[in-house]
């Protein structure tokens, strides 16, 4: 047996990691992300992307959109923890992959080449409703939005075709139906 | 038109309409116009601290005591960054407190002003919640805000940092009513059902343990009483974590003592062996549980706490009850009055081989040590003060390190609110400022500072507010020149290499008592002790007591790092008659 040094006990058998998508509606109040990021960072949980912004500004309300990945013990305490910040309302989660619920990112992606170049760049991104929002002889600016996986596909592929700069968003997410999150 | 009120002002109408009777602060540039406004306010005292963390920690000792917030006001910049320990302490040990603190004035903010700092950035974290107030309007709506996130729910500490020109600027102040139930982002979420399934649990029972904590004194002293019944009418064993001590009597003979890394061997045994555990207010810290995965293999857990997020946290709870003790254990007890009256009798045989067991394990005797005729041993230091303070109605706090746990160990409390350590943190220098403020509480009562020689020191500037006050505080310090839970472990685990660990200079603590302005008495000698503790007690000023005791004592029983509670290493006695002394080395 490896003597332990330590004062504190040796860590536990590590559980299997989900990818969980959690919303939390908030005062938009100064401070308020720091202290829903903050408790991440403080905690050791992780974050994967983070989206957020008012939905209510009658009420004051944002909804901030976070991915992160967890053991299911540390996804409970997440959602524990952020129940407990005076200024959060309401915690929703899910796992991804979830089929009630719809995932989006959005990507701005730029690419500078010749027009046969741009129109096969296009083409790649054709399944992902792409919108060119600024076009010149040499370039152009695309918008598209998928899963983040998919971004990360199209990015490879697009490389070739002159694919020079990338703005993303983190996910947000809405449920499918009449339903709302609740 | 009603009255427009100066920020001020308002701090102090709100304090009024609180019921704050002592604030315990530091004054400074950005809380001035607070100070200034001190002298229209009869009923409020002020305890001047000689450092923002003294008067953070006495806030704390004055609330652990008699169950009220405590208030701290502190200037911006090095008071505020000063006080962040103590607020961190309260974070930890679920410690109502209302920290104010001065800020630059608004216009200043951001420009690195003289000093600025980002006061509710620092303290986001050791905070329940925090607020930086710009508009004088919302002070008063802000402030009543505070007091309540502080007290209700799982209590903690709060902070409003308030900007020099919002205490000059003017509002109106309406009258604030308290509404009747609070209960803040934490509600009574059980029910019926969860206290019929556990006391089902309960009849099925054959070894069941009750492990109380920290929140049956924060429940209020109504709990600690239903405690008692519910301990009584069940007729099973209890033990309790290190901030519990006093929600049950010490000398009762269901009590199996504290449990944990330095609790005694029947109750870590007994939490391991148990086939119910019924966790009421406490969370299973890692001091508690040892190895999380060896932790009480063969028990169903229940877990009675008013915060959700504890429940489930280091420990999976087969029947979670969230709620405040005091409730459900009415409920409780109610439950089992009315469906089993007979609870106890028909329970009496299902558990009396556990008793039995448990005799087996009393009778180790885990707390002896030997004693000797020549040194102060520092468990018979305890054990002395404990006999000749036990009928006064002592309140007792600590530092931190092996006078702690010997303290734990040896001092028995039979009431809440009596016992006052910094368990969470785990702050060196608590004692003395938390004696503080427990003696503002208590002018009246006997209060005992237990500490150590190296942690008092950081906090030693307190004697002069005790003196300034007139707070007959005793400081009751096991003296061993070391730093001994750091030489404990060294010893233990290090190699014997005492790295930095003895303090090779340090003051002459009677004339260090004698400079402050009060007694300082020493004892030398086992003999000389009980005399000398009485003197101690006698004494209608603050002492010092610099008791010499043994220097390399160790704090048994223990569970070594990394081991379940059923693998505790016993004191010499135990080491000499199974000459495990190279074998005990490996466990550790």
């Amino acid at each position: 047996m490896v003597k332990s040094k330590s004062a504190y006990s040796d860590p536990g058998k590590k559980g299997k990691l989900d990818t969980h998508i959690i919303v939390v509606w908030v005062d938009n109040e100064a401070g308020v992300l720091a202290r829903v990021v903050g408790l991440f960072s403080g905690r050791g949980y992780n974050i994967e992307s983070l989206a957020v912004a008012e939905v209510d500004p009658k009420r004051g309300i944002s909804r901030i959109t976070i991915v992160t990945t967890g053991t299911p013990q540390v996804i409970e305490q997440i959602k524990l923890q952020l129940g407990k910040l005076v200024p959060v309302h309401k915690v929703a989660d899910f796992m991804r992959g979830d089929k009630k619920i719809i995932f989006k990112e959005m990507a701005l992606l730029k690419l500078v080449g010749n027009t046969s170049k741009r129109n096969k760049a296009l083409k790649v991104c054709k399944k992902f409703n792409p919108v060119v929002l600024d076009k010149t002889q040499k370039s152009v600016v695309l918008q598209i939005t998928a899963l983040r996986r998919e971004i990360d596909t199209v990015m490879g592929d697009l490389k070739k075709f002159g694919l020079v700069s990338v703005s993303r968003t983190g996910a947000v997410a809405m449920t499918r139906g009449s339903e709302i999150f609740k | 038109m009603s009255k427009l009120y100066t920020g001020a002002e308002i701090v102090f109408k709100c304090m009024e309409d609180q019921k704050v009777e002592f604030i315990f602060g530091y004054p400074g540039g950005a809380v001035l116009p607070i100070y200034d406004e001190l002298k229209n306010h009869d009923n409020i005292k002020h305890i001047l601290a000689r450092h923002e963390q003294g008067a953070g920690h006495a806030a704390e000792g004055y609330a652990r005591s008699c169950g009220k917030p405590g208030v701290v006001l502190v200037t911006s910049g090095p008071g505020a960054t000063n006080v962040v320990t103590a607020l961190t302490d309260a974070y930890m040990d679920s410690i109502p407190l209302v920290c104010i603190s001065g800020q630059v004035p608004t216009h200043l903010i951001g420009t690195d002003a003289f000093q600025e700092c980002d006061t509710t950035g620092i303290t986001r974290p050791c905070t329940k919640h925090n607020w930086l107030v710009k508009d004088v309007k919302d002070l008063a709506k802000t402030i009543h805000k505070a007091f309540e996130v502080a007290t209700t729910g799982r209590p903690g500490p709060v902070l409003v940092d308030i900007p020099k020109d919002i205490q000059f600027q003017k509002a109106k102040y309406t009258n604030f009513k308290k509404q009747k139930k609070l209960n803040g982002k934490s509600n009574n979420r059980f029910s019926q059902k969860d206290i019929n399934k556990l006391i089902e649990m309960m009849s099925k029972a054959k070894q069941p343990i009750f492990y109380t904590g920290g929140g049956v004194i924060n429940s209020g002293p109504k709990a600690s009483e239903q405690l008692r019944e519910l301990v009584s009418i069940t007729g099973f064993p209890i033990t309790s974590t290190l901030q519990g001590l006093g929600s049950f009597p010490g000398d009762d003979n269901q009590f199996l003592g504290m449990l944990g890394m330095h609790g005694t061997y029947e109750a870590n045994n007994a939490m391991h062996d148990c086939d119910l555990m019924i966790n009421i207010g406490a969370r299973f810290d890692d001091r508690i549980t040892g190895k999380i995965d060896e932790f009480s293999p063969k028990s169903k857990k229940v877990h009675i706490d008013i915060d959700p997020s504890s429940i489930n946290k280091n420990v999976k709870a087969d029947l979670p009850i969230v709620g405040d003790v005091s409730e459900v254990i009415s409920l409780l007890i109610k439950t089992i009055k009315k469906h089993k009256p007979n609870f106890l009798k028909s329970n009496k045989e299902n558990i009396s081989k556990w008793w039995e067991q448990i005799g087996k394990w009393r009778s180790v005797n885990s707390l002896n040590f030997i004693n000797s005729d020549k040194t102060i041993k520092p468990q018979f230091a305890i054990q002395r003060l404990y006999e000749l303070t036990k009928n006064k109605d002592t309140f007792i706090t600590t530092e931190v390190g092996q006078h702690q746990m010997w303290a734990a160990q040896h001092y028995k409390f039979d009431k809440p609110n009596r016992w006052m350590t910094s368990g969470g943190l785990g702050t060196m220098g608590y004692g003395l400022p938390a004696a503080v403020g427990v003696q503002i509480a208590h002018p009246d009562k006997l209060v005992v500072d237990i500490a150590g020689e190296a942690s008092v020191l950081m906090t030693m500037q307190e004697m002069s507010t005790a003196v300034q006050y007139n707070l007959p505080i005793k400081i009751f310090i096991l003296n061993n020149e070391y730093m001994g839970m750091v030489r404990q472990w060294q010893e233990l685990l290090h190699e014997k290499n005492y790295s930095e660990s003895y303090t090779a200079a340090l003051p002459d603590f009677v004339k260090l008592a004698e400079a402050y302005g009060c007694v300082g008495i020493r004892a030398k000698t086992p003999d000389e002790l009980d005399q000398k503790i009485q003197e101690m007690i006698d004494v209608k000023k603050p002492v010092i007591f610099d008791c010499l005791v043994d220097k390399e004592e160790n704090c048994f029983p223990m569970i070594p790092s990394g081991k379940p509670h059923n693998q505790m290493l016993l004191g010499p006695n135990d080491q000499k008659e199974n000459k495990i002394t190279g074998k005990g080395k490996t466990l550790v």
